[in-house]
């Protein structure tokens, strides 16, 4: 279960992610894939409401639609670059993380809570560690930074309650 | 084609640097928070410097064009209350989007759970939109960089940044043996 060492691993992700800004011309990003599969879901069901919604409207508008987002095909390329790396280091193990104080289906129920709060968060911040922090940050964007420290804030004022679900 | 190829090979790339640094592991991301293991820190701030740099230095050469690059907007309130939002969830689900996808691809159920959950935060947000529509478009900055923002050249704030992040990671180093 040995990673890799944290700097080169964090300078092999900051090359992928220059790797974006010059050939893609944007950075990384992994909230916008929810948001595109949330509008073809919402427009699988009904045409009329999402284009009248300005939220999903703004994915419908994009070149393919929503299915042929950039984000969503990159998040695709996500999942199978995260389970070939996992697969190739034999870790692929099917499992539920969590600290001793926790049963399994109590995390699951955390797990699901925490990332219906994450979505509505980075709906409002217009994206999330992957776009905002990782990509603006890089880019010294200042709304970025700004989503950067106040998410580290937030999650240190937290995480305190929940040392039971981690430790 | 490379309308598909380019995004699906930048993120195998993407996916794979994350989960060999362990960062589908929700224990590990959420040692951060209690100071036991600071790998999201020196992964996000190599990551960040790294592309920081190479934008930099590419730009100065005149290799590329950093005009071509999307750089994200900032409403400041929105993103701060984004932000702290997010923080809170990020603390619950121990993953962040990303990271939760690499876990879910590795076999791990709460990865799952948090894939689940912030499809239907997005979907509940994106429904209740018309809503908050006022405040999410409210205070506007345009693109708005730290070099504007402190009235100093880039190459100043890139020197800040690096700095900052060398002694960032001095700190951590510290920390976790104390830990």
């Amino acid at each position: 279960m040995k990673y890799s060492d944290p700097y080169l691993s964090g300078i092999a992700l900051g090359l992928v992610l220059l790797a974006a800004f010059v050939f893609a011309g944007r950075g990384l990003g992994a909230s916008g894939a929810f948001a595109a599969t949330a509008t073809g879901a919402v427009a699988a069901v009904s045409p009329a409401y999402a284009e009248g919604n300005p939220y999903f409207a703004r994915y419908l508008a994009r070149p393919g639609g929503p299915w042929h987002e950039w984000l969503l095909l990159e998040i695709a390329g996500v999942v199978i670059g995260g389970l070939l790396s996992a697969a190739l280091a034999r870790r692929v193990v099917l499992t539920v993380e969590r600290g001793r104080g926790v049963a399994i289906p109590a995390r699951l129920a955390i797990a699901f809570a925490g990332g219906c709060v994450m979505g509505v968060g980075a709906v409002l911040a217009r994206g999330c560690t992957s776009g905002q922090a990782l990509t603006g940050g890089a880019l010294l964007s200042v709304g970025s930074w700004a989503f950067m420290l106040s998410a580290f804030a937030a999650g240190y004022l937290v995480a305190p309650v929940l040392k039971r679900t981690w430790l | 084609m490379t309308s598909v190829l380019l995004p699906l090979a930048i993120g195998i790339a993407f996916g794979a640097a994350l989960e060999r640094a362990g960062l589908g592991d929700a224990r590990k991301l959420t040692g951060q928070f209690f100071l036991r293991d600071l790998t999201v820190f020196k992964v996000m701030f190599s990551a960040i410097v790294t592309a920081m740099l190479g934008v930099f230095w590419l730009s100065y050469a005149g290799w590329i064009d950093p005009g071509a690059i999307a750089m994200p907007e900032t409403y400041l309130r929105p993103q701060i209350a984004g932000g702290l939002v997010f923080g809170a969830g990020f603390a619950l689900a121990g993953l962040c989007p990303g990271t939760s996808c690499v876990a879910a691809a590795s076999g791990r159920g709460d990865g799952v759970a948090v894939v689940a959950g912030l499809f239907t935060g997005v979907l509940a947000a994106g429904l209740a939109f018309p809503r908050f529509l006022d405040f999410y478009d409210s205070d506007a900055r345009g693109a708005w960089t730290l070099p504007s923002l402190f009235h100093v050249p880039a190459g100043v704030v890139v020197f800040a940044v690096v700095l900052a992040a060398l002694a960032g990671f001095a700190a951590a180093e510290r920390i976790e043996t104390r830990a």
